[in-house]
């Protein structure tokens, strides 16, 4: 079909060759539908960042980020707002001194004279689009947001480092040597799936405490290091590598760990990407066990700082908004970067 | 040095024994081929020359080493593997280089065996491509290409040529010939096609069951098999047997009634036979020949391969299958009845309770050989 080269004739290609069936609008309904479901809910999230802290909770609500205008007039110390304000069948822009009621007290900012007296129900806020940049740089300033950022990071990187040869080297002796009870523990690793980290919460913090990794960062990292996932997801491509490669490279005189090194894992590379990938997710999203194991500011990952803005009183939304969004933007990185060995991970190898 | 000794090798995969009791000596620098039916063990056997199995009992020693407690690098050995093993991830030039690098070779060295293998095995220009972009042929070259610049004592090849198709199978098994009379190095190379063997071999072992039934030269095995499965085994189409029995005992040979009124001749050994005994006469089918009267054979149908033909038919009143053999165009009608003859001194005899052939008559033996 040449015509599945052409993009316009690829997208606008119906069932039946002239005609619109059911199936092609119920398709154009689900695939829209899915992606604004999908988007939305981000879209909202990146433009309500840039709001000021005030208009995130207006109502009716708005998608673009907009706030009042304010100008300094002379005469008066702190900046007015401006208003559209129709007086006589007259439109014009005035700053408001005072709202008194239904009335509100008004000047021209261009020729500031004594306040007219104008009723509410004839002025509307002068709105213009600005960005808050301030969610932003506030954040990373005042409040210790780059260490949370350093140290969300630091454990991403190191755990998914430590995770991706930890487990690859159990997945090696597991698909690749046959030794006894190495059925035995497979099923003991894969059996471990079935236990919710909620069950061996407390045990697990006992033993943090108990090596002192209490309020450290390793502290968080070498639990989650060894996950039977991983273990199963590389096990299973180690599985359909070859043993004749391994053969061929002990007669080349390879020791076993150059044969794992040079051979066995530049073979599993989409599998580790699929398992590095997932092992970011993980640890950069991870809150409650973070929550449990730090306690001092100065440790805090990124989501565990986070929660700080979440006062008993006060929910400070323009901030936690700002950096979730900017939390999203390593993963997104990570993603994109290595989703074509996903793919290839999940077509299978074809290797030969 | 590249001669290899086994000494009473078994082995055993749990109850099952694999190999039994095998010994075997191979000289510096010959083209062994190790040749039986599937399932025979010979596999088996290379990899445990290889090290890559244990062995359950025995020794093996090469180049006067014992070598069993020893690694497959110690050994200083290299194969070729059915699948060819390449490393997918690396180019040609690092397959080539890996088995070097683990040696800690030095660089220059290293470049200097690598264009050497490629200029003999003509893969230059592909050096820089990686497996997946060469074709069988060529990654069967990049495999012995691996082999060649370790430069072993002892070349092991696993069935390396049934990956390829039968026009490039052909061309290949000259080029190992060629190299095995380029670099003179003791290779040992497993199949199960008995026509690799026979045009490869200095020596084959015939394996069947984990044991060796025999070895010799392709020739030697050819025209004495030692018994009822080396014959069969050996020269396609396979050799006739007829049922018959020793019906009088001369100075020169032994004469055998296989029916029919026409006694048949061979040249064996008189003291090895008693009359009366029931053996079997084993004729290859080349080695009927036409006569005005003889054996009748009635013909059944033919093949005809332009210059040859093979004639499948049965003796007159008898079930099993003779084939016979007629060089250029050849015809006979179906049911036609043809009588035939075997060629004087070509004709094997067995005993058919032991399976072994019975010994020939030492003068007869070496026109045997003559005549080959």
């Amino acid at each position: 079909m040449s015509a599945g080269l052409n993009p316009i004739a690829f997208v606008t290609r119906t069932r039946r060759q002239g005609r619109i069936d059911i199936t092609d609008v119920l398709s154009w309904v689900w695939l829209i539908g899915g992606t604004l479901a999908v988007l939305i809910p981000v879209v909202w999230a990146g433009l309500s960042s840039l709001k000021p802290a005030a208009e995130i909770t207006r109502f009716p609500p708005t998608f673009l980020p907009r706030a009042a205008v304010q100008q300094t007039v002379p005469g008066y110390e702190a900046p007015l707002s401006l208003w559209k304000v129709t007086i006589d069948g007259q439109q014009r822009e005035m700053a408001m001194v005072r709202r008194i009621g239904l009335k509100a007290q008004m000047v021209d900012p261009k020729q500031p004279g004594p306040p007219v007296s104008v009723d509410v129900r004839d002025m509307s806020a002068v709105q213009r689009l600005t960005v808050a940049t301030e969610n932003y740089s506030d954040p990373l300033t005042r409040f210790d947001f780059l260490t949370f950022l350093k140290n969300s990071v630091f454990v991403t990187f190191v755990a998914t480092l430590l995770t991706l040869i930890v487990n690859a080297l159990a997945a090696f002796a597991l698909s690749k040597y046959r030794f006894r009870g190495e059925k035995a523990i497979f099923v003991l690793i894969i059996s471990t799936l079935m236990i919710p980290l909620t069950v061996v919460m407390v045990p697990a913090y006992l033993v943090v405490v108990g090596v002192g990794l209490v309020d450290n960062l390793w502290g968080i990292i070498i639990p989650t290091v060894a996950s039977p996932t991983g273990v199963f997801l590389l096990r299973q491509y180690m599985l359909t590598i070859p043993d004749e490669l391994i053969e061929a490279a002990r007669v080349d005189a390879a020791s076993e760990f150059r044969i794992f090194w040079r051979i066995i894992l530049p073979l599993t590379a989409p599998a580790l990407a699929v398992l590095a990938i997932f092992s970011v997710l993980w640890r950069w999203n991870d809150f409650l066990w973070p929550l449990i194991v730090l306690s001092s500011r100065d440790n805090f990952t990124l989501q565990v700082g986070l929660n700080a803005f979440q006062g008993e009183f006060s929910v400070q939304w323009h901030y936690i908004l700002a950096m979730t969004f900017l939390s999203l933007l390593p993963v997104t990185l990570v993603f994109l970067f290595l989703q074509k060995y996903i793919t290839t991970g999940i077509a299978g190898t074809g290797m030969k | 040095m590249g001669n290899l000794k086994l000494e009473n090798v078994s082995k055993a995969f749990g109850a099952l024994t694999v190999l039994h009791d095998i010994n075997l000596a191979i000289e510096d620098g010959k083209f062994v081929v190790f040749v039986g039916p599937s399932g025979c063990g010979k596999s088996t056997l290379l990899r445990i020359i290889a090290g890559l199995e244990d062995i359950s009992a025995g020794g093996i020693e090469i180049g006067g080493r014992d070598v069993v407690q020893l690694s497959p690098a110690e050994r200083k050995i290299a194969m070729v593997f059915q699948s060819y093993a390449l490393y997918p991830h690396m180019s040609v030039r690092k397959n080539l280089a890996f088995g070097l690098e683990n040696l800690r070779f030095k660089r220059s060295e290293i470049d200097a065996r690598i264009m050497e293998a490629a200029r003999m095995l003509a893969i230059e220009p592909y050096l820089d491509r990686k497996p997946r972009q060469l074709s069988g042929g060529q990654r069967q070259r990049v495999a012995i290409g691996r082999a060649i610049v370790r430069n072993p004592d002892i070349f092991l090849f696993d069935e390396p040529l049934s990956n390829l198709d039968a026009a490039l199978r052909v061309q290949t098994r000259a080029e190992i010939t060629r190299l095995h009379r380029e670099i003179k190095t003791t290779m040992i190379y497993v199949t199960h096609d008995q026509v690799e063997a026979m045009t490869m071999a200095d020596q084959i072992v015939v394996l069947n069951g984990g044991r060796i039934e025999q070895v010799g030269s392709p020739l030697e095995l050819f025209d004495n098999p030692r018994n009822l499965f080396v014959a069969g085994f050996l020269g396609s189409p396979r050799m006739n047997m007829l049922k018959g029995k020793v019906a009088a005992i001369g100075e020169a040979g032994v004469t055998i009634d296989a029916g029919f009124g026409s006694p048949l001749t061979a040249e064996i050994d008189p003291a090895s036979t008693k009359m009366g005994q029931a053996v079997l006469a084993g004729v290859r089918p080349a080695h009927f020949t036409l006569a005005d009267k003889g054996l009748p054979f009635i013909a059944q149908y033919y093949e005809s391969l332009g210059t040859e033909t093979y004639v499948y038919g049965t003796l007159e009143g008898q079930t099993e299958q003779i084939i016979i053999h007629r060089t250029g165009h050849f015809a006979p009608g179906t049911g036609e009845r043809l009588f035939i003859t075997p060629a004087a001194g070509r004709m094997h005899v067995f005993d058919p309770e032991t399976g072994l052939a019975l010994p020939r008559a030492v003068e007869q033996r070496s026109v045997a050989h003559e005549h080959a």
